[in-house]
Order: C-alpha cells, then structure tokens, then sequence
C-alpha cells in the first residue's frame, strides 16, 4: 500500500475528527485546520514529485486484486489536483482565520472545511466510478452545510436550489452507474475502458456518455445547466465561496476530463463535437451574463461559468496540446479564481457592501489593494505575462492546429468581454471618485487594522503564484504536457492499475 | 420480472420530476427522495434478475457455489441509500430553517438570490 495515495484522504479526515473533539475550543480547532491544511499540502506536493518521476501510482486498498478492490490511483492530472486542493485550502483557511464569525466556527465551520477537503482529494484520487460517486456525496454534503451554515436568508434561498441541482445530479450519476455495470460488469475505471471497447451496443455506450456528460455538467456548471451557480455562490461567506469556486466546479471539470478521455473515447467525432458546442455556449453566456451585473460577487460567480467553457474546449478538441492547455488553464483557474474572491471580501472588508455603486476611491484609500485585485483580474482576462495568458495561448494555439476557427474567435471575444467586466470592477470600486461618505457608512469603513493585513498574506501569496506561473511558464507547462500525455495514452494508466497482463 | 420492474422504476422517476416542478419545498423534497428510489431500483434491475443462490463460499471452497447472484449491486444500492438517507435527513433540516427564515414555503417567493 502506498501512504502517499491514502494520505490526501487520511490527513484531512483526521483533522475533523481531532477538531470535532474540540467543539468548544475554537482556538484548538483554528490551530488543528492551519497545521492539516499544512500537511495535507505538503503530502500532496511529495505525491506530485513521486509521480513526476516514478509514474502513475496505484494502490489496492484491503489488498484485493484490481478489477474486484477498491483502487487509489494518481496519475499527473489527479496529483495536480490534489496540490491544487491543498494549496487552496491552506490559503483558504488563512483567509478563514480573519474572516470567519465566531458563530459560524462554533457551528463546526473548521471540521467541514477539512471534510470538504477530504471528499475534493478522494475524488482526484479514486480509480473507481462507483467511489467517485461516494466522494462527490461527501464533498456535497460537507457544501451543503457550508452553503447554509449561518442560516441567513439569501444563503437559505441559494443553498435550496443548490443542493436541489446537485442531488439530482447526483441521482443521475447513480443511474448512469448502474447502467453502466450492467453494460461492462465493472466499476473499476481501468477495467472499464478495456471492456467497453468491447462492447458492441455502440447506441447504449452513447447514451450512457450523454447521462454522464449530463450529471457531471451540472456539478461543473457548463451551459445550459449552470443556473444554480450563480444563484448560490454568493451568498456564503467569502472565505466560503472562495474555496466552491476554486475547487469545487472544478472536481466536475476534472470528472469530465477522466470519463471522457479514458472510457467514452469511441466516437470522439460526436462526442467531443458536441462538448466543444457546449464549450463555446458557456464562454458566452457566462461572460454576457457576467455583463448585466452590478455586484462583485455575482461578477465573479458568472466568470466561473465563462471559465469553464475554456477548459472543456481543451478536453473537446482532444489533442495534446488541447490537453495540456486544458491542465493549465485549471492549474491558472482555480489559483486566480479563489484570489479574486478573497480580494473582494478584502473590499467588503474596508467598505462593507459589494454593490459597485456603493464602493469607490478604493485606489487612494488602498493602493496595495488595488494592485492585488488587477493581478489576478489581468490574468484571468489574459494579459501577458500572467498565467492566464500561456493558458489561453495553449488552447488558441490548439484550436487553429486543429482548424475550429469558430471556438478560437468565441475564445478570443470572450476574453475581450472579461476584460470589459473586470475593468468594470476596476473603474467603479477602484477608479471612480467616492461619493461623499454618509453618516452610516462610516462605521462600515473603519475596519480594524489587524485582521485587514492578515486577509491580504494569502491574497498576496496567490497573486505571486500567478506572476511565477506566468514568468516560470515553460515548466509549468511540461508539467501540463506530460499530464495531458498521459491522457491521450491511457495504456499506462490501465496497466499500472490492472497489473501487467 | 424486469418488465415490471422497469414500468415501477419509470413510474417512479415521472413521479419524482412532477414533484419537483411543483412549488411548495416539502413536494420538492419528497420529489428528491423519489428520484433517488428510482435510481436505486434501476441500479438493482441493471445488475439481472436471477433466482440464483447467495454469493456464499462455503468451508473449504475457494468460490462460491455456481449459480450464484451477483452482490456487487445490492452492495452499491446499500451505499447509496445510506448516502441518500443522509442527504435526505439533511434537506427535511434545510426545509424547516427555509421555512422559518423566509416564512413561506413557496418556492416561487424563494428568488431573491437569482439572477
């Protein structure tokens, strides 16, 4: 058995269980999530090391040989993401310390991070469709409190139609498995794209790709089953939604990417076409829809859905280069994505409110502030040398080499358009000149110093991340290519998992 | 048998879908905990149909007795009520503070976070 494999699982698991028997000491449990957010990153960057060099792992879990067990699996895309969850959780639970009310922590808020934390690494992690399911519902579960933890009204309004979506997503999967094991009599991942080469109903192989593509499109938000996104990600508390929006949609993409890559790659002529359809109504509709609002959050909620877009176009046209800049632009994503969050809940901090008309002067009365925001927000729009750039190059590049010239004009519009909307966010909370102070709002604005500057150590740990990215390009995207190679060319995959016969 | 059952699994999912379109939470809900019956169903009906024996290996035996049902289904449809029941505890939890936050259980009423 190999530690490294169980570890991402284990470690988190242990910290909710520790910081569960510390219900009523908060600052234990404050003390108990930094240290294994702490080790879960570090277990999670030694795995992406040890796969680097040795290959795909996996590991039987109660020794039962591959197709029967339950396998652990980390190939560079599922080890990536592991580091990513980590990195995210670390800098999340920084922010938490600051941010979070001491209602809501006396509420379990530490446990359920970790448990969220939990289910997001057994997801990258498993190598087991039916198991996939199980840490989806882990990880859902752990969100649904998360969403409805504090009970105000809008987080009550969102987190119904949230966990509505997601529950019938959730029951679509289980279908699709069921049928699924009826089909190829097996769950396991690797068995799984062997026998359904086999199979000779290529009409019930297609339906069955469509229910998966289905259920995972609502968990990652792709058009038109994205509606829940932007009507529940702003109504937790910032930390919250920081971490849903970096991570969460993000283990759909990721279930995309596997399903589609390793076991319905049949008919890519139909498939992928279709995916790359979706691709595209997802940057438009994300961005326009990004357009109409007024409010930072919501901004920032649409932006996920436009982002999407970008990485299933990667896995639609299904070349390596594609794929490489599929991995990237996750890689970017959910490290600026997370950022913009926490610099809005920095805003709301100094001026408490996230409505544009309501904030303004931000530039002279924070400059530093101002800065961190326009990092992450010129990456995620594209601009050179930022990380968001290379990731956007990758998937352009990939689009004319494989000549759909009409995904590469919406790429580009849309990142036109994201660029519209975060120079809107710019010039109105930034730029524009504040309007003369009411005497309610200066309660609002004096905030306390200390907490203020502990918001901005993980802000601006992330905005450095993306400039390194963005200067350190070419490794990162080795990285990104291998990962994608690995993908194309399940061989190793399927070998590793199934033994050598 | 499968026929049957396929007509009870249908049924059920056309029952969980109406629920859900209707507007009160507590219909939306019971819709929810349909749906999830009728996948578990499919789940079982998916794994065939056999008037077999238990998947039991006797002393001294290394496999079981042939012909013998296949237990993998009823182990994942085992899970996933557990996991459903979960949820569902969880949703009827949601409902009542819903309720006694926003005071109606309208689901029309319930947008003011939509965009």
């Amino acid at each position: 058995m190999n530690a490294l494999l169980v570890l991402p699982i284990l470690i988190p698991l242990a910290t909710a269980i520790l910081a569960l028997l510390f219900w009523n000491y908060r600052r234990v449990q404050r003390g108990l999530h930094l240290a294994g957010a702490a080790a879960l990153l570090a277990v999670a960057v030694g795995l992406l090391v040890s796969v680097w060099h040795q290959g795909i792992h996996a590991t039987q879990i109660g020794n039962w040989p591959a197709p029967f067990g339950i396998t652990l699996v980390a190939d560079l895309l599922s080890a990536i993401m592991v580091v990513l969850a980590g990195l995210m959780g670390f800098a999340v639970a920084v922010y938490s310390l600051f941010s979070i009310d001491a209602r809501r922590e006396s509420f379990g808020y530490y446990p359920l991070l970790q448990v969220l934390l939990m289910g997001v690494c057994g997801a990258f992690l498993t190598g087991d469709i039916f198991n996939l399911y199980v840490w989806f519902e882990v990880l859902l579960i752990a969100s649904f409190v998360l969403v409805a933890l504090g009970g105000e009204r809008p987080q009550l309004e969102g987190a119904i139609k949230y966990v509505t979506l997601n529950l019938v997503s959730s029951a679509l999967f289980l279908a699709a498995v069921g049928i699924l094991y009826g089909v190829a009599g097996t769950l396991n991942m690797a068995d799984l794209a062997r026998q359904l080469s086999l199979v000779d109903r290529p009409g019930l192989v297609m339906a069955l790709a469509m229910l998966f593509l289905v259920a995972f499109g609502i968990k990652a938000a792709v058009f038109p089953l994205f509606f829940w996104l932007p009507a529940s990600y702003h109504t937790p508390p910032l930390a919250v939604s920081a971490i849903f929006a970096g991570l969460l949609t993000k283990v759909g993409v990721y279930a995309l990417i596997r399903v589609f890559t390793l076991l319905f790659v049949q008919d890519t002529g139909f498939t992928h076409q279709l995916i790359l359809l979706i691709a595209g109504l997802t940057m438009i509709t994300g961005v326009l829809g990004a357009a109409a609002q007024q409010e930072i959050r919501r901004i920032l909620s649409f932006h996920i859905v436009s982002q999407i877009g970008y990485m299933i176009m990667g896995l639609a046209l299904f070349t390596p280069l594609a794929l490489a800049g599929t991995v990237f632009y996750l890689m970017h994503h959910i490290i600026v994505k997370t950022n913009l969050f926490l610099v809005g809940g920095a805003v709301h901090h100094l001026r408490g409110s996230y409505e544009l008309k309501k904030l303004g002067g931000l530039y002279r009365a924070a400059p530093g502030l101002a800065i961190l925001f326009l990092i992450p927000a010129l990456s995620l729009a594209g601009v050179p040398p930022l990380s968001g750039f290379w990731a956007k190059f990758a998937l352009v590049k990939a689009g004319l080499q494989s000549e759909e010239y009409l995904i590469v004009i919406t790429a580009l519009a849309v990142s036109l358009l994201t660029v519209f909307s975060m120079m809107k966010i710019w010039a109105a909370a930034f730029w524009q000149e504040e309007e003369p102070v009411q005497a309610g709002q200066e309660a609002a604005s004096t905030a306390d110093d200390r907490s203020y500057r502990g918001l901005l150590i993980p802000v601006t740990a992330l905005a450095v991340l993306t400039v390194v990215i963005g200067l350190l390009a070419e490794p990162v995207f080795a990285l990104a290519e291998r990962a994608a190679g690995q993908l194309l060319n399940p061989a190793e995959y399927i070998k590793t998992v199934l033994g050598a016969d | 048998m499968e026929t049957v059952l396929a007509v009870v699994i249908g049924g059920l999912y056309a029952a969980g879908l109406y629920l859900m379109l209707r507007r009160s939470i507590v219909k939306l809900i019971l819709g929810l905990a349909i749906l999830g019956h009728a996948a578990n169903l499919l789940v079982f009906t998916v794994g065939r149909l056999t008037p077999s024996q238990p998947p039991i290996v006797l002393p001294g035996a290394t496999t079981p007795a042939e012909p013998f049902a296949d237990p993998l289904p009823q182990a994942l449809i085992l899970t996933a009520i557990v996991i459903g029941f979960g949820v569902q505890a969880f949703a009827l939890v949601l409902l009542k503070r819903a309720y006694q936050t926003v005071g109606t259980d309208d689901l029309d009423e319930m947008k003011s976070t939509d965009t």
